[in-house]
């Protein structure tokens, strides 16, 4: 049995405002509502409503045969509420058609995984409820921030309880390998491994329009052609790409509308390929063998690796002033805080003080609200400044007030009692504090 | 007494430290009896209309209100030529913003990077032809206008003023602000240089902005020391007294204000909070302004993992200077070469202590300010710390640095600057008499 798994990434990241130094300790509304509310319904209006009226009809028609998965963060969920309800509607009918899985992943498209645990459990939880409360559905794999993955995250991951985890099949960690089988974490051989052949979903998601392409223009026949030439043994062939492929990174004008309704039919007249969602694929394989991640891999960029979010100076200063906050974080309850510091962990502020101009500078720049990584880069410090500011000071208050007379009284009783006892010619205690 | 003088922005859009001291010179020499003929390149207001546009005093002139110059200000005529001029400007910028204008829309106004030059229209992109072109106009107004002298500040405005002479028989006083080695260190522009010389050279008498600049008129440029005259820079008394901002972080506040160029000294100002960020955590530093040095030194503050407590405010106007110093504890100006640098004079006018180096004119004069080797950032970090938390010496530097200030006023060197015309018209008429 051989099958195509579909994932889509559906994210959008609550965008900040210009915020200005004069600004810090005075006002504390970070975000750009308006551009997040007209992003929000063009991607709507363009890319989400259509294409999940496509994937209904879809399943419909087919029945139980057509299926697809979806990863949607906390930060677009939050926004669709808010400005495109319309938009949760439908995604909630394709919940309820039984054919379309939702995966887990963290609330705020965060890069918590690379930092922090505690951080990481907190936003997977997070994103589990808002999931549970929308869809009905009970996470059981899992897809990380840009499919980051490692070693050391498929501890967390299987810990969490996930069966299953998608990143890249990329070429440093497979080698000779072919993606298209199920594999399995070398460390936690429990959780399986779903791998993104990248060649197959960027000919769909990069190339399709592209004109300068030799095998422009792309087909449905065309596509389950290329399906059929892979060895008959291959298993699996995971597609995984943005859900804004659909209508906005390929305009409905080049036919990718037509290309993706066309394709159930072409490949179930043509082919032996059948459609399973992530979690039927990995009960239906058995993994062929584990694979070693030392290094964390991500499905960006050429490199597949870290570098569009961290590595060069601006990033790591941000990322370190943002994650050095998180003990005062735990000692806070107050609920605007939270949010922000979920907001402010997004992946997308780190991308936009990418300096990796050239060699994927086009990419960078469709996405990039700034106009360089310099202006990213002061722009979120200062707002993480003044987000600072409001968390000192609540956590330091309370803090100096109830704890250090409590101390005070203790630590005089401990001594005495210490004291006395040796002085009777007992054994000295030693105390822990 | 009657000057025309080639000068360069007039309110209400002031933008830097030339702007301001035109501005506050022509003031003084009206007070001192002068009458002025201020022509100056404007982009703003007449973009349709003709090249020369004699501009309505009342429109853009003095403060109505002070009394003291209620009296002399018809005496100022100001003339607008059409023309996107700019002072510190060097021949490759002036090409990139020329050619970022003819792009149509783009989206600077809410950048960091936003800079003063806000061009618009079509111009051509060879700076020198349109420095050439704002010579021919001033020909043109020096042949249609009465006046006893010519006064041009920097080099941008000298062909204009020799034009103004060939047409007038007039004398030709070149003020200079700056050189080009202020601007450009060792690496020169030669072609700046030689309008520069010539400017220097073809001048009946120099002003100098310091003993400092003097210095570098007589050494670099060759001229002999009996032509040059120091007149030092003054400040314009605050019109009303700011109520100091509310401050709304409680970390201290060290502020940088000026371009981002090799010319101030922008690194050396991050070495220095770097090493006060060592000591001392509440503290905040803030760099205000925009330069070609800028995401060089954005990328120095990450490094250093300061970009917690290092903020860009990017370029601000008269108001927002106004505000930032209000907000500040102390003020630096590690320039490595700074002719003048009115700044200072601004900070202390706001209560603002301040450290300055002593590669600045503004060194000359300032008792109540620290001074230090831009290079030597020991010494500002030290400075600073010690202003923060000293409250002995920052306290009598607010005292005696405001009297100190209030002290320059435009109104003396506008009558040191009268003098000087005074000199060279005589000896122009003795002259004409004895041949």
């Amino acid at each position: 049995m051989r099958s195509i798994c579909f994932y889509f990434q559906v994210h959008q990241p609550v965008r900040l405002r210009r915020y200005r130094f004069f600004e810090i300790g005075k006002n504390h509304q970070y975000y750009d509502d308006h551009a997040n509310r007209t992003i929000m319904q063009k991607v709507a209006a363009k890319g989400y409503l259509p294409t999940n009226q496509m994937l209904l009809d879809l399943i419909r028609e087919y029945g139980q045969q057509f299926k697809v998965s979806f990863s949607v963060t906390g930060t677009a969920l939050v926004q669709m509420e808010k400005y495109s309800p319309q938009t949760l509607e439908s995604f909630q009918k394709l919940a309820a058609t039984g054919c379309v899985e939702f995966l887990g992943e963290t609330y705020a498209h965060s890069l918590c995984s690379l930092r922090s645990k505690d951080e990481f459990v907190n936003q997977v939880g997070l994103h589990r409820e808002k999931i549970r409360e929308h869809f009905g559905q009970d996470p059981t794999v899992f897809r990380n921030t840009e499919l980051i993955y490692s070693d050391d995250i498929s501890e967390m991951v299987e810990e969490m309880g996930f069966k299953a985890q998608l990143t890249e099949g990329a070429k440093q960690i497979l080698g000779w390998k072919s993606p298209n089988y199920l594999y399995c974490s070398a460390r936690r051989p429990k959780l399986k491994l779903l791998l993104k052949n990248y060649r197959l979903s960027d000919d769909i998601a990069f190339r399709f329009s592209n004109r300068d392409w030799p095998d422009w223009p792309l087909t449905s026949e065309k596509f389950v052609g290329w399906l059929n030439q892979l060895p008959p043994e291959e298993e699996i062939v995971n597609l995984f790409m943005d859900y804004e492929t659909f209508g906005e990174h390929q305009w409905a004008e080049t036919g990718i509308f037509d290309f993706m309704r066309h394709l159930p039919k072409a490949l179930f007249s043509n082919s032996t390929y059948k459609f399973l969602t992530p979690s039927e694929a990995v009960d239906s394989f058995n993994p062929v063998g584990p694979i070693h991640v030392p290094f964390p891999i991500s499905w960006a960029d050429e490199e597949r690796d870290l570098t569009a979010w961290l590595g060069n100076d601006l990033q790591d200063d941000a990322f370190d002033s943002l994650y050095r906050l998180e003990t005062l974080i735990r000692n806070t309850g107050d609920k605007n805080l939270l949010k922000d510091w979920e907001y402010l962990q997004t992946s997308d502020h780190f991308y936009y003080m990418c300096t990796k101009f050239f060699s994927d500078g086009d990419v960078h720049k469709y996405f990039n609200p700034y106009d360089t990584p310099y202006e990213a880069f002061i722009n979120y410090m200062n707002v993480l400044s003044d987000f600072t500011l409001r968390l000192e000071k609540t956590v330091s208050l309370p803090l100096e007030i109830k704890v250090q007379p409590k101390k005070a009284v203790v630590k005089k009783k401990s001594v005495k009692t210490v004291k006395s006892k040796t002085i009777n010619g007992a054994e000295p205690v030693v105390r822990k504090k | 007494m009657k000057v025309l003088m080639f000068g360069w922005e007039f309110p209400p859009h002031i933008s830097g430290g030339l702007g301001t001291a035109c501005y506050g010179l022509s003031k003084g020499l009206l007070y001192n009896g002068v009458e002025v003929l201020f022509v100056v390149p404007r982009m703003y207001g007449d973009e349709d209309g003709e090249s020369i546009r004699l501009i309505d005093a009342s429109d853009v002139l003095l403060d109505v209100n002070e009394v003291k110059y209620h009296e002399v200000w018809r005496k100022l005529t100001v003339i607008g030529v059409h023309s996107i001029l700019v002072p510190y400007m060097s021949p490759e910028e002036f090409r990139r913003a020329s050619t970022f204008a003819s792009l149509e829309k783009t989206d600077i106004e809410n950048s960091v990077f936003k800079t003063k030059f806000q061009f618009s229209g079509k111009y051509g992109h060879d700076l020198f032809k349109e420095v050439a072109r704002y010579a021919v106009v001033a020909a043109k107004i020096a042949a249609s206008n009465e006046f006893d002298v010519i006064h041009a500040h920097d080099w941008l405005t000298y062909p204009a003023a020799i034009a103004a002479r060939e047409v007038s028989g007039k004398p030709f006083i070149a003020h200079v602000h700056a050189t080009e080695f202020d601007r450009s260190g060792e690496h020169v522009n030669q072609d700046i240089y030689d309008m520069e010389r010539q400017g220097m050279q073809a001048a009946d008498k120099i002003i100098a902005v310091s003993r400092l600049t003097r210095n570098i008129i007589i050494t670099r440029y060759g001229i002999h020391p009996d032509k040059v005259k120091v007149v030092h820079n003054a400040v314009m008394p605050m019109t009303q007294q700011h109520k100091r901002p509310e401050r709304y972080f409680p970390e201290k506040l060290v502020t940088f204000l000026g371009r981002v160029t090799f010319q101030k000294g922008p690194d050396y100002f991050v070495e220095a909070a770097y090493k006060v960020l060592k000591k001392d955590k509440n503290v905040r530093f803030v760099m205000a302004g925009t330069g070609d040095m800028l995401p060089k030194i954005i990328r120095r503050v990450a490094q250093l993992r300061i970009g917690s407590r290092f903020h860009f405010s990017g370029f601000l106007n008269a108001r927002e200077v106004d505000h930032v110093f209000g907000l500040s504890d102390v003020y630096v100006m590690p320039s490595v070469s700074e002719p003048f640098g009115i700044s200072p004079l601004e900070a202390i006018r706001s209560n603002v202590p301040v450290i300055i180096s002593k590669q600045s004119g503004v060194a000359e004069i300032l008792r109540h300010a620290l001074t230090v080797d831009f290079w030597d950032v020991d010494d500002i970090a030290d400075k600073i710390y010690g202003l923060l938390h000293y409250q002995g010496i920052s306290k009598m530097f607010i005292h005696h640095g405001k009297d100190e200030v209030e002290n320059l006023k435009w109104d003396d060197a506008a009558w040191k600057v009268k003098n000087v015309y005074e000199e060279v018209v005589q000896r122009k008429n003795s002259i004409a008499f004895q041949s």
